[in-house]
C-alpha cells in the first residue's frame, strides 16, 4: 500500500470529520474566544464563533451612571490601549458640551493616544511573531510596552487600566519626568523596532506562514465593516484620524500605510509601518508643544471640569462644584452624538444619546474588535487550523472589546 | 467633517426619491440624521448604498423608549468614506411587535450588529440568515437593555432624580 495515496474504503475513520471546541480558554487564542470547528484532517471544514463570555453590560451599566464614571468603563474595552478609550469618550461629551480645547491639551492626548496605538501594535505584532514559532521577538519587544506603561504611570499613576484625563483635558500637567521618559523612549524604540523587523520581515519562515494567508479583498472587507489596520491592508486608505480629525491630528504630518492583498504578513507591515508614523507624530507633538503657552493642561470649564483637589478643601466654591460633578448634576444639552476615534483595531464609536438627566440616556459602543471578529469564522473554512491561529492573532481581537 | 451642503444635497435626493418617508430631519453636531419607516428601509439603505456611496455600515443598534407608540428605534449609521460623510438613519418600531427587515443581504457584516441588538433589545430581523443570541446565553429570557429590567434595586432612593432637583 502506497502511503502517499491512501485508498479510503466506505467506512474509513479518516473521512470523518473531528469536531474541535477550540476554546473559551485556550492558550492558542490569547484570550476568552470559543470557535467550535469541524476538522477534516488539519484543514477547516466550518467554525461557529461564540462569544460573550466576558459581557459585562457595559452599556446598561452606563446608563446608570454619571459621565465621570463611565471613564472607567471605557478602560474595559480595549484594555491594551485604554487610553484611546478614555481620550475617545471625553472627546464624545465634549463634543456633546461644544468644548473648544486648547491646543497644548490636543497634543498632550495626541502623544499618550499614540504611545498607546504603539503599545497595541507591539502586542499584536509580536504575538504574531511568537505564534508563528518566534519568540524572541514577543520577549524582545514587549519590554518596549513596559516603557509604555511607565510614561502612563508618570502621567495618570495606572498603567493598564489607565482611567487618563478628564473631561476638558488632564487631571494634572506632564512632569519633567514624563517628559524624560518620552523623549527616552522616542530615542530607544526605533533602534528595537528596526531590529524586531530584521528579525521578521525578511525571514524566510515567517514568509512562507504568513504570506498569502487568509487573504482578504477589499470588496469583502467593505462588506464586513472592517476597520482599522485589517482595512488597510486590503488597500483602503481609511483611518479617522485622517477622514475625521479629532483632537488636533489635522495639524501633523503622517502617512497612511496600506496593503495590498489584505494577508496576515500585509497586516503585520501595516501595523509595523503605523508604529513608525506614530513616532513620527510623537515627535511632530514635542516639537508643537514647545510653541505653545506652557502649564496649560485643561480647558477652561468649570461646570464639567474637577477642581483641584487642594481647592476642594479650602474653598466653597469648588467643594460645591466637585459635589455637583461627581454627582452628575451638570446640566448637558439634550441631544445625541457620535464620536469616532481611531483606536488600536480600528473605529471606535462612541454613540450617546443624552436627556438631560444625570445618566446618558442610552450609550452605544462601536467596538471595531466585535465588528471585525465576525468574519472570522467565515474566513477560516478551507484554512489549515494552525493557519486559523494565526489569523485570529492577526486580528488582534481583544475579548475586552468584544463582548463589553 | 460633515458638509452642510453635501448634507443638503443628500437631503434633496433623498426627498426627491422617498418623498415623505424620510422625515424629521435635523444635523445634530453636522451629522444628517432622518426618520424613516420599515416597509421602505431596505430601499433606503440600499438607494443610500449605491446611489450615494455610503458603502461602509458603521454600526446598527437601538434605543428604547417606554411608553411610546413605536418605542423602539433601530439606529443605523452609514459612512461614505470617499467624499466623508456620515448619515444616520432612524427606524421607529412597536414595541410589542419590533419586527423590521434584515440588512444582510446589503452588508454581510450587519450579521453579528442585528444580533446584537435582538440580544439587547429584542428587534427580530426578518430574513436574517441565523437570528440567536449573542452576547448573553441563549436562556436568559428577556432582552436586558429594554428600559423595563432596572440594574439596581428601583427601591433604592440616594439615586432618585428628585431629590437632585430634577
Amino acid at each position: 500500500m502506497n502511503h502517499n495515496h491512501p485508498v479510503y474504503t466506505d467506512n474509513d475513520p479518516q473521512e470523518e470529520l473531528v469536531t474541535l471546541n477550540l476554546g473559551p480558554t485556550h492558550p492558542a487564542t490569547h484570550g476568552v474566544f470559543q470557535n467550535v470547528l469541524q476538522l477534516d484532517g488539519e484543514r477547516i471544514v466550518s467554525g461557529v464563533s461564540t462569544i460573550g463570555y466576558i459581557h459585562r453590560a457595559f452599556e446598561k451599566i452606563a446608563e446608570h451612571r454619571p459621565f465621570y464614571q463611565i471613564t472607567p468603563l471605557t478602560d474595559r474595552l480595549n484594555y491594551c490601549s485604554s487610553p484611546i478609550n478614555n481620550m475617545g469618550w471625553h472627546m464624545t461629551v465634549e463634543k456633546l458640551l461644544n468644548i473648544q480645547m486648547p491646543k497644548r491639551v490636543d497634543y498632550l492626548r495626541v502623544i499618550i493616544m499614540e504611545l498607546s496605538r504603539i503599545a497595541d501594535h507591539i502586542i499584536c505584532n509580536t504575538i504574531i511573531g511568537q505564534d508563528t514559532g518566534a519568540t524572541t521577538t514577543f520577549l524582545y519587544l514587549f519590554q518596549f510596552r513596559e516603557h509604555i506603561y511607565e510614561i502612563f504611570e508618570e502621567v495618570c499613576g495606572a498603567r493598564l487600566t489607565t482611567n487618563i484625563g478628564r473631561i476638558g483635558g488632564f487631571e494634572r500637567d506632564f512632569n519633567e519626568i514624563a517628559f524624560t521618559k518620552i523623549n527616552k523612549f522616542l530615542k530607544e524604540f526605533p533602534v528595537a523596532l528596526r531590529e524586531f523587523e530584521n528579525l521578521l520581515t525578511r525571514n524566510r519562515i515567517f514568509i512562507d506562514r504568513t504570506a498569502g494567508v487568509a487573504e482578504v479583498t477589499k470588496e469583502a472587507a467593505l462588506e464586513y465593516s472592517w476597520t482599522g489596520p485589517l482595512l488597510r491592508a486590503t488597500g483602503v486608505d481609511y483611518d479617522v484620524r485622517v477622514s475625521d480629525p479629532y483632537s488636533s491630528y489635522q495639524d501633523f504630518d503622517f502617512e497612511v500605510p496600506v496593503g495590498t492583498s489584505g494577508d496576515i504578513y500585509d497586516r503585520y507591515l501595516v501595523r509595523n509601518e503605523e508604529m513608525w508614523q506614530s513616532l513620527r507624530i510623537i515627535e511632530q507633538a514635542i516639537v508643537k508643544l514647545k510653541t505653545e503657552p506652557k502649564g496649560i493642561f485643561h480647558a477652561d470649564v468649570p461646570d464639567f471640569y474637577l477642581p483641584p483637589k487642594q481647592e476642594v478643601y479650602n474653598n466653597m466654591e469648588a467643594l460645591i462644584y466637585h459635589f455637583k460633578i461627581v454627582m452628575g448634576e451638570i446640566d448637558a444639552p439634550k441631544a445625541e452624538v457620535y464620536h469616532a476615534v481611531e483606536g488600536g483595531n480600528g473605529e471606535l464609536g462612541f454613540y450617546l444619546i443624552n436627556d438631560g438627566g444625570r445618566t446618558p440616556y442610552r450609550l452605544h459602543f462601536r467596538r471595531p474588535s466585535f465588528v471585525n471578529y465576525q468574519m472570522f469564522a467565515p474566513m477560516s473554512e478551507g484554512m489549515l487550523l494552525s493557519d486559523a491561529i494565526i489569523n485570529m492573532s492577526s486580528m488582534n481581537i481583544i475579548a475586552g472589546e468584544l463582548d463589553a | 467633517m460633515e458638509d452642510t451642503t453635501l448634507n443638503n444635497t443628500i437631503h434633496v435626493k433623498l426627498t426627491e426619491k422617498f418623498g415623505e418617508k424620510v422625515t424629521a430631519v435635523s444635523e445634530p453636531y453636522g451629522l444628517l440624521t432622518f426618520v424613516t419607516y420599515k416597509d421602505v428601509i431596505i430601499n433606503v439603505l440600499s438607494y443610500l448604498k449605491d446611489e450615494l456611496k455610503f458603502n461602509f455600515l458603521t454600526d446598527i443598534t437601538a434605543v428604547h423608549y417606554p411608553g411610546k407608540d413605536h418605542g423602539i428605534a433601530v439606529v443605523y449609521h452609514l459612512n461614505n468614506m470617499v467624499e466623508r460623510v456620515r448619515i444616520r438613519i432612524k427606524v421607529f418600531i412597536s414595541e410589542q411587535n419590533p419586527t423590521i427587515p434584515t440588512a444582510t443581504p446589503i452588508w454581510k457584516g450587519a450579521n453579528w450588529m442585528e444580533r446584537e441588538t435582538y440580544d439587547l433589545f429584542g428587534v427580530k430581523f426578518e430574513g436574517h440568515p441565523d437570528l440567536r443570541r449573542i452576547l448573553n446565553m441563549d436562556d436568559l429570557g428577556v432582552h436586558p437593555m429594554l428600559k423595563q429590567y432596572p440594574l439596581e434595586d428601583p427601591n433604592r432612593v440616594d439615586k432618585k432624580d428628585e431629590f437632585f432637583g430634577r
